[in-house]
């Protein structure tokens, strides 16, 4: 028998304008559980994505059992015994347990040309893979009605019904509760028993320590290196993840902090693995970052403040005054705007031109006699911006979609500009930016910090949340776990030990 | 990239294949056909037209929004109907309410929109507030305000209508059809609002990214529900012109012009998947369908068969449309 179950070596791969992975090497022992570790962005999914074919590598070898193999699409990762547990689950819930589990692989009774599904034989073999993990789900159950843990557990069951040899688990607990969580250790501790190999994705330390083997551990798309698991402290793991030097493209922070313009308090989600108890306050001319893991409910925070999601408790007041958010529009009049994450999802629109996605926030600020769109004036402000924020376009009527996305930022910048709130939200700025763009983004956000706006910057990518906030707020699974104020105690490695902090 | 003059040439084709295709069969059309070209028969195509962009104006808006409104062609029927118990000839025969006094036609017109665009009001809040799909929720309002048509006119057909009220369609202005003008001066207020006025905008941009519109702080809700009650108001005014047109209405008047609209809009470049469309796409849309009815009728194609006609151009008018889209991803 070779030594490991399963090798990858010197895998690359690049996506238009940046190397997402450059040498990394992974190698798994049979009957062993293998944590790939590193931060945000550091290629772990992505080494996965070309280990399930999913993306085609450009560079690397793979060795199942020894022998040197590639794999084309994620049938044939199945066909060859790789199975893996997605973190965002795909499941069909209008359709029951055994039909999910047989989703594209029916068993089926053949007359002939006519195939017909035999439903006893699927539902009793999604019983039996199930009652091998302990489970006693009905197969017929519909799948709408098992919790996020079960429905885990499920698409576990589908994995171990490929007698997959090699499982992956991309962040399985994010959705757990702590039972389900020691319930997926004890099926993963069968597994192992019976000598599947498994490839673990997880950011909680504990974890990590509890059911892994071995660790390899990843940074910025290279490969750090892989250890046994008893060998490395909680701390040498987060050295080794963020061990990196920062850049200077900051620019200096000459702006005053003045007094306090906004208190948070107590904000609370409606459901329940979501934003709980954060409370927080911001100071005019400030740069207040939120730092954290991916998932640590920070976006979700900002949105329930923003009125875009529902909040069970919690109160907002904006200089010392109380208010009351329930719609995007109450929290501009409350003089708060927001840039989101997502640009496409819901900055943007598309198919308008500059001028209208600027606009859109302030056509009711410009109008002649009540309602008639004041068109010159709104000119003027668009294109006041286009030289202020330098956008690069061809003039104020092309469509934004036909915009890089630097640029794109910019005009979303621009229509919050043109707005004119106190506070400014902005969810990772510089996601999916150039560098020069970024740096531009950044000088934006240090002059409005000078001329004494208040901004809560989200940042999931390390050196610019240490690079640019005044005062650092951290949070995990929902909870803000710490604060950071002074400027000698912001360094990765704690920030990245309140981001674990489960 | 420099696009070469060939590529231009293609593009522009492409582009405008269907208006193209238009020009070429109507100047056919004109040459083997000698009553064509003859300002009677454009004065009566216009006239069948007017009534018919009025109809698409009004669910121009519910289609830039992403939506669309199979309820127009019920609504179109009760309004027609509506107007035409109040503006019967006091000594008509079969009168509805016998003895009334005819209203004012005006008032009357205004009376029919009011009421529609409470309807439409309702329609929009179950979208805008509830979130039924404008599918399922205008196809309701559809049912509805059938049957509360029926229910109204006990499904007889009205005619004997006072002479101030046909003479909508009667009479003329500059020698042209009052209905054409009235259609003219709602194209206007229709760019009026889609181009100068906050609400104009709002809907494109909640037809191009609700999300990005909401986050953006549009009152998305409260346009929503302003847009189909306009729509219906749009209806009840078609409806209205239909009636003088005929001189008479029933139930079904207008039934089957909703579909007729939206293939309208589609045709002229309303994209059904939202966030664009002009006025002039809907005038466009109808001028193209009006046309090619005419046209095939001049030619003596079976009437029959130009509905197929109708249906192919559709398939390819749409097709290259959404060709333009995809292409530049």
């Amino acid at each position: 028998m070779a030594e490991y179950k399963l090798e990858l070596k010197g895998v690359c791969k690049s996506f238009p304008g940046v190397k997402a992975l450059d040498g990394v090497n992974l190698s798994v022992r049979p009957g062993t559980v293998h944590a790939l570790m590193g931060e945000n962005g550091a290629g772990k999914s992505t080494l996965m994505k070309c280990l399930f074919g999913i993306y085609k590598m450009d560079e690397g070898k793979i060795f199942l059992d020894g022998q040197e193999t590639t794999i084309k699409d994620p049938d044939d990762a199945m066909e060859k015994g790789i199975a893996m547990v997605h973190q965002e689950l795909q499941p069909v819930l209008a359709r029951s347990v055994a039909e999910n589990m047989y989703l594209g692989r029916f068993p089926t009774h053949n007359y002939g040309p006519l195939k017909v599904i035999d439903h006893k034989k699927m539902n009793e073999e999604t019983s039996r893979w199930l009652s091998e993990l302990g489970l006693d789900y009905d197969p017929k159950a519909l799948l709408s009605t098992l919790s996020i843990g079960q429905m885990q557990m499920v698409e576990i069951a589908k994995a171990v019904s490929h007698e997959a040899k090699v499982i992956i688990f991309d962040e399985p607990t994010s959705s757990l509760s702590d039972k389900e969580v020691d319930f997926l250790f004890k099926v993963m501790n069968d597994l192992r028993d019976k000598g599947v190999s498994m490839i673990y994705i997880s950011h909680k330390m504990d974890e990590i320590k509890r059911i892994s083997d071995d660790i390899t551990i990843m940074r910025d798309g290279t490969y750090v290196g892989t250890w046994r698991a008893s060998e490395l402290t909680t701390d040498e793991i987060i050295a080794k993840m963020v061990g990196r030097e920062l850049t200077n493209i900051y620019p200096e922070h000459n702006h005053e902090i003045g007094e306090v313009v906004m208190e948070c308090e107590n904000i609370t989600s409606i459901h329940e693995k979501s934003f709980r108890g954060v409370s927080f306050n911001l100071r005019k001319g400030e740069i207040l970052g939120f730092g954290g893991l991916v998932g640590a409910q920070r976006t979700e925070l900002m949105e329930g403040i923003f009125g875009i999601r529902h909040l069970a408790a919690g109160t907002v007041k904006i200089h010392g005054k109380e208010v009351t958010i329930k719609k995007p529009a109450d929290a501009m009049a409350a003089g708060i705007g927001m840039i989101t994450e997502d640009r496409r999802g819901s900055g943007i629109v598309g198919c308008l031109s500059i001028k209208d996605n600027v606009g859109i926030s302030v056509y009711n600020k410009f109008l002649k006699s009540g309602f008639v769109l004041d068109h010159p004036s709104i000119n003027k402000v668009v294109n006041d911006s286009i030289d202020k924020l330098s956008i690069k376009t061809p003039s104020m009527n092309e469509q934004i979609q036909n915009l890089s996305g630097g640029n794109q930022q910019k005009v979303i910048v621009a229509r919050w500009l043109a707005n004119d709130p106190d506070i400014l939200v902005m969810d990772e700025p510089t996601r999916g930016i150039d560098v020069g763009a970024k740096h531009e983004i950044y000088e934006i956000m240090e002059d409005l910090a000078k001329e004494g706006k208040a901004i809560i910057m989200i940042s999931s990518e390390m050196p610019e949340l240490l690079g640019m906030a005044d005062r650092i707020c951290v949070m995990c699974d929902g909870k803000l776990t710490g604060e950071i104020s002074a400027k000698e105690d912001m360094t990765q490695e704690k920030v990245m030990s309140y981001a674990t902090m489960f | 990239m420099a696009k070469t003059k060939n590529q231009k040439i293609a593009d522009f084709l492409i582009n405008n294949g269907v208006i193209i295709v238009m020009i070429i069969l109507v100047i056919y059309t004109g040459l083997t056909s000698k009553n064509f070209f003859t300002p009677n028969n454009f004065l009566n195509l216009f006239a069948n037209m007017s009534y018919r962009l009025v109809i698409a104006l009004g669910i121009a808006g519910c289609v830039i929004t992403g939506g669309c409104d199979l309820s127009a062609g019920r609504m179109i029927g009760f309004a027609a109907c509506v107007a035409g118990t109040l503006l019967q000839k006091i000594d008509y025969s079969g009168k509805f309410y016998p003895g009334m006094a005819p209203l004012n036609p005006f008032l009357v017109l205004l009376i029919v929109m009011l009421i529609n665009a409470c309807f439409g009001a309702v329609t929009g809040s179950f979208i805008a507030y509830l979130h039924v799909p404008p599918f399922i929720s205008t196809l309701a309002m559809m049912e509805i305000i059938y049957g509360i048509g029926l229910i109204y006119t006990g499904a007889t057909p009205l005619g004997g209508y006072i002479t101030s009220y046909t003479a909508f369609s009667s009479g003329k202005f500059l020698g042209v059809s009052w209905l054409i003008w009235i259609a003219l001066l709602v194209a206007a207020i229709t760019w009026f609002i889609f181009n100068m006025t906050r609400h104009g905008k709002y809907m494109y941009a909640i037809g191009g990214n609700v999300q990005a519109a909401e986050v953006a702080g549009v009152p998305v809700q409260k346009t929503m529900v302003i847009i189909y009650a306009k729509a219906a108001a749009f209806y009840a005014l078609a409806g209205f012109m239909l009636g003088a047109k005929a001189g008479g209405a029933s139930i079904n008047t207008g039934l089957g012009y909703e579909m007729e609209a939206i293939a309208a809009c589609a045709l002229g470049g309303v994209s059904v998947t939202g966030g664009r469309g002009k006025v002039s796409s809907a005038f466009i849309g109808v001028a193209v369908l009006e046309l090619l009815k005419v046209a095939l009728q001049f030619l003596g194609v079976d009437a029959n068969a130009q509905y197929i006609a109708i249906g192919i151009v559709i398939f390819v008018a749409i097709s290259l449309d959404i060709r333009k889209y995809v292409a530049k991803k």
